[in-house]
């Protein structure tokens, strides 16, 4: 693309914008609910995790209407189940945008698969997702917000700790799909940059629910005893995870002599296992339960209420969607309407309050500000924060530590709108108008 | 003190008394003053105060501070702090140690006084937070408290931690603590951290007492040794080979190890499916919702006994045989037995039937994985030197796939329904003209195979989770052991299963999961072009 082809896009864009600031008085008009989707999985093998998103989304949007709904009218949730397969999302998302229910905005997905499939659906029919989970980057969608934490809010930060602490020999373990290959891609890259050997690393891939693990840790514990400070980093995903700590616990792999480092292992996970023995090993977010703030208090406390279980766990991703659903109440509030384009300008810049006590704001690039926190296992099934980054972190959608992307950034505001321009050369890979 | 007193003289009784309640007061102000010259209450305060702080070096500061402090609730403080139980009132200057923190209500105790001090949470009480390199740092703290008591396991732990430590500092003090030691394992772990020091000095002699050494950090220390030049060097490379050696025997001992446990989930699995696919001819996609069913089983049993996951989990083995099995009877009676000779229908069926057992299973208890409680004797590892060790619950699980394979075996050698099952399976309408009630050996052979894939769930239940999704990842695994090994052949399935295991488990750290298997199954199907009967051929005829 040329520069005047830039320019003209430009043109185009802005004018756009202006013919949907006219039209938008007129969607305002209606004094219907306000509908908002909600597409989780809750069957099959993800819904151990979305079911509970499900669930809170329903609780704020029960709160939202007690306290007398937004712009004077009533919050409706449409809820789907994809099944946790990933062509239904597509099929799901369709519905939601065009059928009788249309909704005004969609809180949904946690596998990275399920939101590319969602993606060019959203793109084409103007729609908002709000995606609450952390996830590989390497995107930027005009139509997506990812309230989740790209790789520099966890994965970089989490290394940095560790090597703070001394570690010199790394293993990376993952489940064989694009997050843990994207994921362990950057942190290979980022890990050489800072002076390790090749040989200091070790990547193994397993497939999804793995539980065989005995020779994969035993090949760990050999990697860790050569007389560096070893630590794991595991991206392992899903229930994989319990036999993947019992075995470690049974080889007598503790936290002081090789510590694990998760990014998809919080409080729901814990909660099938046994954490006395794994007191120490740690997990990277953004937030944790055992966060202390008053909003975070009343943020448990109104969970415990609504499920009625009063062990009930509450986790990042849920924090997520609790940071995503108050921006776009006050980007809608900001906006004076519900109309996809005005919301997506008026979002950009929004702060509401997390639960760890500080803000969040929404970026240019879709992404938010969030705290990094490290946390360590504690025998309740808890984590405790050792290590917190002194100042919220951007969100980066294209990462600096790999060679494709380090020149890339994304900036949705107008007069610019690209999610994928080269800085050097100056040129918009991927933006209004394009695919 | 009275009655004891000579005679009735009562006024030299009482001047005892008196004398003796005297002693008495006297030895408990000394020991109040004692006490109190040990650490006040502004000294405990200001020692407990200094734990207050972000910074995990302070703290670990801190916390040597009252190691070294003269207090007498030192002991009891680390361990809190160890148990991230000690705090301090949020908005307040109050002490706390939590009793009990499992629930979102805490009984607390007063740190100083250690009196009860009613109930707080998270909001109202900040505990103290340590991490990793702390941890470790009051571990020793404590275990060099303790190490004073004189307790052997103390004295070992204390001596391991000395091999690559020893300095000139404390090499003398190392030399005569060996000196005094009486046990003969401490004696010989100070021997070998205190040889370690004098190779690293240039003592050649040393190195032969670390000949065969399968320390880690001991084969760490002399490739270091080994890498500078000289006679030394040469030696310590010469004592290294040789521990190099050895360790790649236990090495190999492992991997046989970990593929013939990997081997017996197998056989597990699929020793079920081989009786029905055997005998039957039934191909059984159900096979692993069975296994599931087991598995639940365990749990349930678990459930109803709160505390004894050792007794619920000896109480599984009878009742996950008997509930499979009842759901294969069931199965059997319902579906399959109208479906004779229909293989790709019965296929259909079965895989139907597995569709609804899922889902019942997600409706009856919920979506989420449970947890099924190992009991003690099936945690940890059986340590057999410092190369190899064997973990327990694989271990478990081993013996009891040979238990059941054992009495499978005899059930169908010695027994009258073995008979039987094998006379149907060599030939069906011969079997049935000699008198044998086929239909009946059907069904019975049905509920054998179920029960059997509930078995292998309560093993299952040791090893992985327990979920709705538990039996689909065993059956296509299970159908390969069995096609594998031969049909209905139990022998050719325990050959199968094992060397299905081992080959696994060798090829997994060269080559990755994910290829380990599909190297496996391309071997397989080349193994059944060269000879379709499987490693047993049937003995009977197909009729």
């Amino acid at each position: 693309m040329t520069t005047t082809a830039l320019r003209k896009l430009i043109a185009t864009s802005a004018l756009a914008t202006t013919l949907a600031g006219l039209s938008a008085p007129v969607l305002a008009a209606d004094d219907g609910p306000i509908r908002v989707g909600i597409l989780h999985s809750l069957s099959g093998t993800m819904a151990i995790s979305e079911s509970t998103l499900k669930d809170e989304m329903l609780t704020l949007i029960d709160q939202q209407n007690k306290a007398g709904g937004l712009l004077g009218r009533q919050l409706e949730p449409v809820v789907m189940d994809p099944a946790s397969d990933w062509s239904l999302y597509a099929e799901q998302a369709r519905t939601l945008l065009t059928g009788d229910k249309r909704v005004d905005v969609i809180f949904g997905n946690w596998t990275s698969a399920s939101r590319k499939a969602v993606l060019p659906v959203v793109e084409e029919l103007n729609g908002l997702l709000f995606y609450p989970v952390q996830y590989e980057g390497e995107e930027s969608s005009e139509n997506i917000f990812y309230t989740g934490a790209a790789p520099n809010q966890q994965a970089i930060p989490a290394v940095d700790y560790l090597m703070g602490q001394g570690v010199e020999r790394w293993a990376l373990l993952g489940t064989d799909y694009v997050y843990p290959r994207t994921t362990n891609k950057i942190l290979e890259a980022y890990l050489k940059e800072n002076g390790v050997a090749d040989d200091d690393i070790m990547v193994n891939y397993t497939p999804f629910g793995f539980s065989d693990w005995q020779s994969i840790v035993s090949r760990v514990k050999d990697f860790g005893s050569q007389g560096k400070k070893t630590a794991v980093v595991s991206t392992i995903n899903g229930d994989a995870n319990v036999p993947f700590y019992n075995e470690l616990a049974n080889q007598g792999i503790k936290a002081s002599d090789i510590p694990v480092v998760a990014f998809s292992v919080g409080e729901q996970e814990l909660t099938g296992i046994d954490t006395a023995p794994l007191v120490g090993h740690l997990a990277a977010w953004n937030y944790f339960m055992s966060v202390d703030s008053d909003a975070n208090y009343d943020f448990i406390d109104a969970w415990v209420a609504y499920t009625g279980n009063k062990d009930a766990v509450v986790n990042d991703p849920m924090e997520a969607h609790y940071i995503g659903f108050n921006m776009w109440l006050k980007a809608v509030e900001e906006a004076g309407t519900t109309d996809v384009d005005a919301v997506k300008d008026a979002i950009i810049g929004v702060t509401v309050p997390n639960l760890s006590g500080g803000a969040a704001t929404m970026m240019p690039n879709h992404h938010i500000t969030k705290p990094v926190m490290i946390g360590e296992i504690q025998d309740d099934g808890q984590f405790s924060v050792v290590w917190q980054t002194p100042t919220t972190v951007a969100g980066d959608a294209w990462s600096d530590y790999l060679p494709a992307s380090k020149n890339l950034i994304s900036d949705w505001r107008a007069p610019l709108r690209c999610g994928k321009l080269d800085v050097e050369r100056m040129v918009c890979e991927d933006g209004a108008g394009t695919n | 003190m009275m009655m004891n007193s000579l005679g009735g003289d009562r006024q030299r009784g009482r001047r005892l008394c008196h004398s003796l309640l005297l002693g008495l007061l006297l030895l408990c102000a000394a020991l109040a003053t004692t006490a109190s010259a040990a650490v006040n209450e502004t000294q405990a305060r200001a020692l407990l105060q200094a734990l207050d702080t972000r910074s995990f070096q302070a703290k670990g500061e801190a916390a040597q501070a009252i190691a070294d402090s003269q207090a007498t609730q030192k002991t009891r403080w680390l361990q809190a702090l160890l148990d991230g139980r000690l705090g301090k009132e949020r908005r307040g200057e109050q002490f706390y140690i939590v009793t009990d923190d499992s629930g979102r209500e805490w009984p607390l105790i007063d740190a100083i006084t250690f009196a009860d001090a009613g109930s707080g949470s998270r909001r109202t009480v900040d505990i103290f937070k340590i991490n990793n390199a702390l941890r470790t740092q009051l571990q020793g703290m404590i275990a060099s408290l303790s190490l004073a008591e004189g307790d052997e396991r103390a004295r070992l732990a204390a001596a391991d931690r000395l091999i690559g430590e020893v300095s000139a500092d404390n090499v003398e003090s190392v030399r005569a603590s060996r000196e005094q030691e009486e046990s003969q394992a401490v004696r010989a772990r100070l021997g070998v951290a205190l040889a370690l020091y004098a190779a690293q000095q240039g003592d050649a002699g040393a190195l032969d007492t670390l000949a065969g050494n399968l320390d880690t950090r001991v084969r760490n220390s002399l490739t270091t040794l080994a890498a500078g030049d000289g006679e030394l060097a040469a030696q310590a490379q010469r004592v290294l080979d040789g521990i190099e050696r050895k360790r790649a025997w236990y090495d190999r001992a492992q991997t046989l190890f970990f593929g013939l446990s990997a081997g017996s989930i197998l056989v597990l699995a699929a020793i079920g499916l081989a009786i029905t696919f055997g005998v039957m001819g039934v191909i059984n996609m159900a096979h692993g919702e069975l296994i599931m069913i087991g598995a639940y089983t365990t749990w349930l049993i678990q459930q109803a006994l709160p505390g004894q996951p050792g007794l619920a989990l000896l109480l599984a083995i009878p009742g996950g045989f008997l509930v499979a099995g009842a759901f294969g009877v069931l199965i059997e009676r319902t579906v399959i037995r109208f479906l004779k000779g229909r293989p790709l229908e019965t296929l259909l069926a079965t895989f139907g039937l597995s569709l609804i057992l899922q889902q019942l299973v997600r409706t009856l208890f919920s979506p989420l994985n449970r947890r099924v409680a190992s009991p003690d004797w099936l945690q940890g590892a059986w340590q057999i030197n410092d190369a190899l060790s064997l973990t327990l619950n694989r271990l478990g699980v081993l013996g009891f796939c040979l238990l059941v394979f054992a009495a499978l075996w005899a059930l169908m050698r010695y027994t009258r329904l073995g008979l039987e099952v094998r006379a149907v399976t060599q030939n069906r309408a011969m079997a049935r003209a000699m008198g044998v009630r086929a239909a009946r050996v059907d069904m019975l052979t049905f509920g054998l195979g179920a029960g059997v894939a509930g078995l292998a769930g309560v093993a299952l239940s040791q090893l992985t989770n327990v979920g709705p999704n538990l039996g689909q990842g065993y059956i296509v695994d299970s159908f390969l052991v069995v096609v594998f090994g031969g049909v209905g052949n139990l022998w050719g399935t325990l050959v199968a299963g094992m060397s299905l295991g081992v080959i696994n488990q060798v090829l997994q750290p060269w080559v990755g999961a994910v290829l380990a298997k599909i190297i496996v199954l391309v071997g397989v199907i080349l193994f059944i072009q060269k000879r379709p009967q499987g490693i047993f051929a049937p003995k009977g005829r197909v009729s």
